[in-house]
This record gives structure tokens, C-alpha cells and sequence, in this order.
């Protein structure tokens, strides 16, 4: 327990809070690069798994890249790209992992969230003459957006422990504190840094967790609260 | 291509002590889901407990656990232990959701009908639930195989050798081929298991294949 005391030490030290390598400036860093991909990856993954669910192609496509993507390691992947673009370019080859991460859980919350949609719920948008453009925004779009959300939790799990790797080629983050208390021997400094990436990780899910239970529409909150009493 | 074939021993050894981090941590892992999962499934309050845990504990990034583990287990950092242990744990935590999922998917028919022809508890479990569960099984024992296969890699960051040390021993060295030697022999070895897996799912569920026949006759 004694190098968690130290760890504690070092993280309540106030001569860590502040600085270029301070713990503010650093989990912001962390932050910074999470939330980028995560909205990169929303960005192109999100309409593409809408455009799955909705016209029904494309679904084993999406499966396969799901699968191949567990495969590839992302550190492989990070220090590879860094090795092709030039160091210069460090930060451009980890945004392009990160979200390349990122897009597979988004793609599949996306369309498995308008799959999830009860056949009847379609039917009747479709018997009430809207088209399919309102079918996607007004139905498909909203109900699935709990399971999209899900996606981008499982998503964001993963782009926190890489953006920490991604320390490891030099970018400025809670991972930092790992690498260069590995090369100075120095346990408390690597704990810490552990620590506040853990931490990080479970605000960030627990954040989104919230988000997802919002994100239920009022309707099918109010049927869901109806039916089990 | 030169690069691989003149290092060709290196790249034995370390596929072989990858395959061994990847591989004993997903056998334990569901060796210790297989009961956990099934208490999770008999009893409905532990369910959601169980589950959260293991959510909660796949959150931690892999490379933080690394750290957070030794200290903890009073283990040493630098050793292929900490590295088994850590991702026995993420492994667990997929395979535990898995196993009470599968058990879920069960027909509550066959296992009430088992019971009234006689079975008792383990043999409903070992005989008529697990089999039946198979299928939904198989599918997350691979998920876990896969994502292992490719988080042992990290484990090079803290100095264990796997073919993840190709990846930082090429990024410092600035050799391109051996860092790409390694994410295909990554990739091959995820493959390779997962395909042994999906053969062993095909042996131990033959019915499987003569109930697909049927429905495509």
C-alpha cells in the first residue's frame, strides 16, 4: 500500500498542478484528443450505420470491418503511421487511429439502433404517409439513438487507452506521466498517471452512461414505465 | 518482406510468447466466467452487480491496469504475470456478461423438461444448458480471443515481450517493415485462433450444421 500513499503524494503535491506537464494542462490534452475523435468518428460513422439501418445494405460489410478492426493493434497501427507520415506529423497519425478506432462500435450503435426498432413502430410511419427521409429523422433517428450513444461509449473506452499509448511517441497527455516516470524509475509518478487515466476513463463512461438514459425518447420512457407495473 | 525473412527466429519467439499471453488469460478467464456467469444467471440480484463490476472494470485502460495491478498483488511490474493477470481480467469481464447472456438465451422449455424427466441441478447445467448455450458462447469466447490477441501488444510498452516489441523496437530503430511484420503476425495470430475456435465450435456442435441443413432444404 506504501506506493499508493506515494502516488497519492504525488498527486496531491501542488507543484504537479501546474506547468506545461502539469495534471490540469495534461488531462485537458487527454480530453482534447478524446473528444475530437469522437466527434471525427461520429461524424462519418453515424450517417453511414443510419444509411445501413435504414436501406438494409451494407449490414456484413459493417460486421467484417467490425471484426477486422478488433485485429489490428492500435499501437502497431499508431507507431506505423508515425514511421510513414514523419514524426512532424505525430499528432495527424494519432487523430487518424484514434478514429479509425472509434468508427466500427459508432457504425454498428448506429445501425443496430434502427434494427432494434419494433417492425410495427416502421410500419405505421410508413402507413401515415411520411417518407423516407422523415421515417429516418422523425422515428429512426431519435429511437435509435440510445443504442448510438452505447456505440459511442464502447468507443470512447477505447480511445482513452489509446490517446495514453500515443504518449508513448511523444504527444503530451495523462499517459506522460507513465512513460516518463518508467524512464526515471520513478513508481509514484506511473501509479498517478494510471490513476487519473482509470479516473478519466470512468467520468468519461459514467457522463455518457447518463447521456444514453436521456437520450430515450419521452414516449418510450412512458411505455416502458407502463408496461412492467 | 526481407526484413521478416532475415529475423525469422525473432518473429517465432515472439509469436510464441504472444500466443501464450493471449491464450492462457482467455482459458482462465473462462474457466472463471463459466460459474461466475452462471450465478449472475440463478440469482437475478447478484445479476446486476456482477455485471456492473465487470463493466466497470473493462473501462480501466489496459495499460493503466498495468500499472495499478502490481502494487496491488504485490507481484513484479516488469513480468509476463502482470500482463496475464491483467488481461485474464478484461477477458473475464467480456466473458462474464457472455456466459449469463448465453445462459439467457437457453429455451426455458428444455430446461424445464429436462428437470421433469429427471436431471438434477449440474447435469441440467452440463448436460442440457451449456450446450444449448453454446452457440451465443462461442460467439464472445471469439470477441474475447480477438481483442486479447491485439491488447497483449501493450504489454511491450512496459518492457514484456510479445510481437508488440516489433512495434517499439521498430519506432525506435525507424524501421518500417518490422513494425508492419508485426501487425500482420498480430492479425494472422487473432485470425488463426479465431478460426481454431470456430472449428472447435463445429466439433463439439455438430447439430448446429444438420439444424442449418434443414433449414436451408
Amino acid at each position: 500500500m506504501n506506493l499508493f500513499a506515494d502516488a497519492l503524494a504525488w498527486l496531491t503535491d501542488p507543484a504537479n498542478w501546474t506547468g506545461p506537464f502539469g495534471i490540469p494542462t495534461l488531462t485537458l490534452a487527454h480530453l482534447t484528443y478524446t473528444l475530437l475523435a469522437l466527434v471525427l468518428a461520429c461524424a462519418v460513422a453515424a450517417p453511414a450505420g443510419w444509411a445501413i439501418g435504414h436501406t438494409g445494405h451494407g449490414r456484413s460489410f459493417a460486421v467484417a470491418l467490425a471484426g477486422a478492426a478488433r485485429a489490428l493493434p492500435s499501437l502497431g497501427l499508431l507507431a506505423f503511421l508515425v514511421l510513414v507520415l514523419g514524426v512532424g506529423l505525430k499528432e495527424v497519425a494519432t487523430v487518424v487511429v484514434l478514429v479509425l478506432l472509434a468508427i466500427p462500435p459508432i457504425l454498428a450503435g448506429a445501425y443496430a439502433g434502427i434494427d432494434a426498432i419494433p417492425r410495427g413502430t416502421l410500419d405505421s410511419a410508413r402507413g401515415v404517409g411520411m417518407t423516407g427521409w422523415q421515417r429516418l429523422w422523425r422515428v429512426e433517428v431519435p429511437l435509435g439513438l440510445p443504442l448510438l450513444l452505447g456505440g459511442v461509449r464502447g468507443a470512447s473506452l477505447q480511445v482513452v487507452s489509446t490517446v495514453m499509448i500515443a504518449a508513448f511517441i511523444g504527444l503530451p497527455n495523462l499517459g506522460t506521466y507513465l512513460i516518463a516516470g518508467q524512464r526515471l524509475g520513478d513508481y509514484a509518478r506511473m501509479l498517478a498517471g494510471a490513476i487519473l487515466v482509470a479516473a478519466l476513463a470512468l467520468v468519461l463512461d459514467g457522463v455518457l452512461a447518463v447521456a444514453q438514459r436521456l437520450a430515450v425518447p419521452r414516449g418510450v420512457r412512458m411505455a416502458t414505465a407502463a408496461v412492467p407495473a | 518482406m526481407r526484413w521478416a525473412l532475415d529475423n525469422l527466429g525473432l518473429l517465432g519467439q515472439l509469436t510464441i510468447a504472444h500466443a501464450r499471453l493471449a491464450i492462457v488469460p482467455v482459458a482462465v478467464a473462462l474457466l472463471l466466467a463459466l460459474p461466475l456467469g452462471a450465478l449472475a444467471h440463478r440469482v437475478p440480484p447478484l445479476r446486476g452487480t456482477l455485471l456492473g463490476l465487470a463493466g466497470l472494470l473493462y473501462t480501466i485502460p489496459s495499460l493503466a491496469l498495468f500499472v495499478l495491478l502490481p502494487p496491488m498483488l504485490g507481484i513484479p511490474y516488469l513480468s509476463d504475470l502482470n500482463v496475464i493477470i491483467a488481461l485474464t481480467l478484461y477477458a473475464l469481464a467480456l466473458l462474464v456478461r457472455t456466459v449469463t447472456e448465453a445462459l439467457e438465451s437457453v429455451p426455458p422449455d428444455a430446461v424445464a423438461s429436462a428437470r421433469a424427466i429427471g436431471y438434477n441441478g449440474t447435469s441440467i447445467f452440463l448436460a442440457v444448458q451449456l450446450p444449448l448455450a453454446g452457440p451465443v458462447l462461442l460467439a464472445g469466447l471469439r470477441v474475447a480471443t480477438v481483442s486479447t490477441v491485439s491488447m497483449v501488444t501493450v504489454g511491450a510498452l512496459i518492457g514484456v515481450s510479445s510481437l508488440g516489441s516489433l512495434f517499439t523496437d521498430g519506432l525506435q530503430r525507424r524501421i518500417v517493415p518490422e513494425v508492419l511484420t508485426g501487425v500482420v503476425l498480430t492479425a494472422l495470430l487473432a485470425l488463426l485462433l479465431d478460426v481454431l475456435l470456430q472449428l472447435a465450435g463445429r466439433v463439439l456442435m455438430p447439430w448446429l450444421r444438420a439444424e442449418r441443413a434443414v433449414a436451408t432444404a
